[in-house]
């Protein structure tokens, strides 16, 4: 008896070890960017592998933040991110809507070909989809960075399954009432969709904020520029000035982490969730 | 349906012409920007055409010099290579650590959220870091093998080493991914299979291969074919850590030689015709997912 409970608490033991080391893998590339973020340009150079730096240079922020303005940056991609994010859920949920609730000629048909689409990426279709905002004239405007991801298939299957879950009677209830389709949808559905509103909502941010090819195609100017673009033109600007950029990545990394820390639980249980249902 | 109360029908029929109405933002936008480009992508491979003069049909000739490419070649061998090593890397490492956090133990919560930190962050500002990581003067890996008396590598500078480099990076960087898929996996397989075996006296080794892996086989199909299609498409990181393609091309990817076709040369035509190549190879992997999922479902 006895020896058993040692034995499983040294399996505990090694079990705790092995992920300690992983989590310092994990970790550890992050320690060392906030730690040269505040180191200078002599002390990078140095054999030195200190974490802690001989003497802060704060400086590095405010000089990195100045030499690109990324105050712009992040407010073109918390815009950018924010309205696709609100027409994506709206403009999903109205189709799934239609989906789940309505008989329609098509319908099923219309669904398959949705469905299809999602077979073919995105960056497969740069080219075409290039040439029709050109024809648009919509190239180098926030239009091209939110239009065309507005609608996502995902997102409307996503929806469509869980309005499935919900009573039919809910609808039929409602409408022998004499509320209207909209009036329905508004007052009735949404309120009751919260979790499929959040779970999409936090990963099509995500999707928008972390976005790199397109906005690098579809913009050309400085003051359109997202986060992630402005941050690899610094990266080809600012290209030796280590201290810098590590502060550069640093403020770009923190606010998503820190609204990660905030719904952490919540993402990553609809995350492994939508993962499966696919 | 239709003998059943005319009030009903007549109000169905109305609810016909509504639904469109619902779908039109969604189904405008995804044809303008899915459906059209699929076929537009398509015809654009035939020509030759820079946006600025007009187009001049050509044919075969794009897919025809596609075809004695070398760089095209190379482009499609490296992202083989991505996807070859780091796939299987990251899907036994995701196992390992899922299998490790499926124990009760304390502070689970905690390694979840720290494995996951890496997949939230954005692939650019880490890849900064990693490209000076692996600098070769002041990059945290030389400056850790020099300690231990290791002779440093000028890793994404060497053709050897560049893709290799990046390889470790993206496992790092999506690995908590797979980790939270596949310990969702874990967690629906039924604890009384396991106790039954412990009553048996099966080991480890014969409880994982006989339970855990065949019950956790769908979930690892799914990762497999989700990892192969998201390599595939591998770009970010290739641009930010090796902004011309690598030392000899040695980390060119396809997606990378189709934006340098397209949006570095303009050659609308053959980036068409390589988006083409990207489109078969992903459109097949889908395909047979499908495939094996709906064989499945027949099964059951």
């Amino acid at each position: 008896m006895h020896s058993l409970a040692w034995q499983r608490r040294s399996q505990r033991m090694v079990i705790h070890l092995l992920l300690i080391l992983g989590s310092g893998a994990m970790l550890f590339p992050f320690l060392w960017m906030i730690s040269t973020s505040l180191k200078g340009p002599d002390e990078i150079l140095s054999d030195s592998l200190d974490l802690i730096p001989s003497s802060l240079h704060w400086q590095n922020y405010p000089q990195a933040w100045n030499a690109q303005p990324f105050g712009r940056y992040f407010l073109n991609t918390i815009f950018v991110a924010s309205v696709t994010v609100a027409c994506q859920l709206f403009f999903s949920s109205l189709a799934a809507y239609a989906f789940a609730f309505f008989r329609f000629p098509f319908k099923s048909f219309i669904f398959i070909a949705l469905l299809g689409t999602m077979m073919i990426p995105q960056q497969a279709l740069l080219v075409p989809d290039y040439v029709i905002l050109a024809r648009l004239h919509w190239l180098d405007t926030y239009l091209a960075l939110i239009v065309p991801w507005t609608a996502s298939v995902y997102s409307v299957f996503f929806f469509r399954q869980f309005f499935m879950t919900l009573p039919k009677d809910l609808f039929d209830a409602a409408v022998v009432d004499g509320c209207s389709y909209v009036g329905f949808y508004f007052r009735i559905l949404m309120p009751l969709s919260k979790p499929p509103l959040l779970t999409l909502g936090i990963f099509s941010f995500l999707g928008s904020w972390n976005a790199f090819i397109w906005p690098l195609i579809v913009t050309n100017s400085t003051h359109l520029r997202v986060l992630q673009v402005g941050l690899a033109y610094f990266l080809s600007e600012a290209g030796t000035e280590w201290g810098l950029l590590m502060a550069a990545s640093t403020f770009s990394i923190v606010p998503l982490v820190i609204a990660y820390f905030f719904v952490q639980k919540k993402f990553v249980q609809s995350q492994a969730m939508t993962g499966l249902k696919e | 349906m239709i003998a059943t109360g005319t009030s009903r029908v007549v109000r169905r029929d109305k609810f016909n012409l509504f639904a469109y109405w619902f779908l039109l933002p969604t189904l405008l936008i995804i044809t303008a920007f899915h459906v059209i480009p699929i076929f537009y992508s398509f015809a654009l491979a035939f020509f030759n055409w820079d946006l600025l003069t007009s187009a001049r049909f050509v044919g075969l000739r794009n897919f025809v010099l596609l075809f004695h490419d070398p760089l095209f070649w190379k482009s499609i061998v490296n992202t083989l290579y991505f996807t070859a090593v780091s796939v299987p890397a990251n899907m036994i490492l995701a196992l390992v650590v899922a299998m490790l956090l499926n124990n009760r133990i304390k502070g689970i919560d905690a390694y979840r959220v720290i494995y996951f930190i890496p997949v939230i962050t954005s692939i650019n500002a880490v890849s900064i870091v990693w490209k000076l990581i692996y600098h070769p003067n002041m990059g945290l890996l030389n400056k850790m093998l020099e300690t231990a008396q290791i002779p440093g590598q000028r890793w994404l500078l060497d053709p050897q080493w560049a893709m290799l480099a990046i390889i470790v990076m993206s496992v790092w960087k999506h690995l908590g991914y797979n980790v939270i898929i596949f310990l969702t996996g874990l967690k629906n397989i039924s604890p009384h299979l396991y106790e039954a075996a412990m009553v048996d006296g099966a080991s480890r080794w014969h409880r994982f291969r006989h339970i855990t892996w065949p019950m956790l086989s769908p979930v690892t199909f799914f990762v497999l074919i989700m990892s192969i299609i998201g390599s595939f498409q591998v770009f970010a990181q290739i641009y930010m850590m090796t902004p011309g393609g690598g030392p000899m091309n040695s980390t060119t990817t396809i997606v990378f030689y189709l934006y340098k076709v397209g949006f570095g040369d303009f050659h609308f035509g053959y980036a068409a015709a390589i988006a083409f190549e990207l489109f078969i190879m992903i459109f097949l992997l889908t395909l047979l997912q499908k495939l094996v999922v709906e064989k499945r479902v027949h099964y059951q």
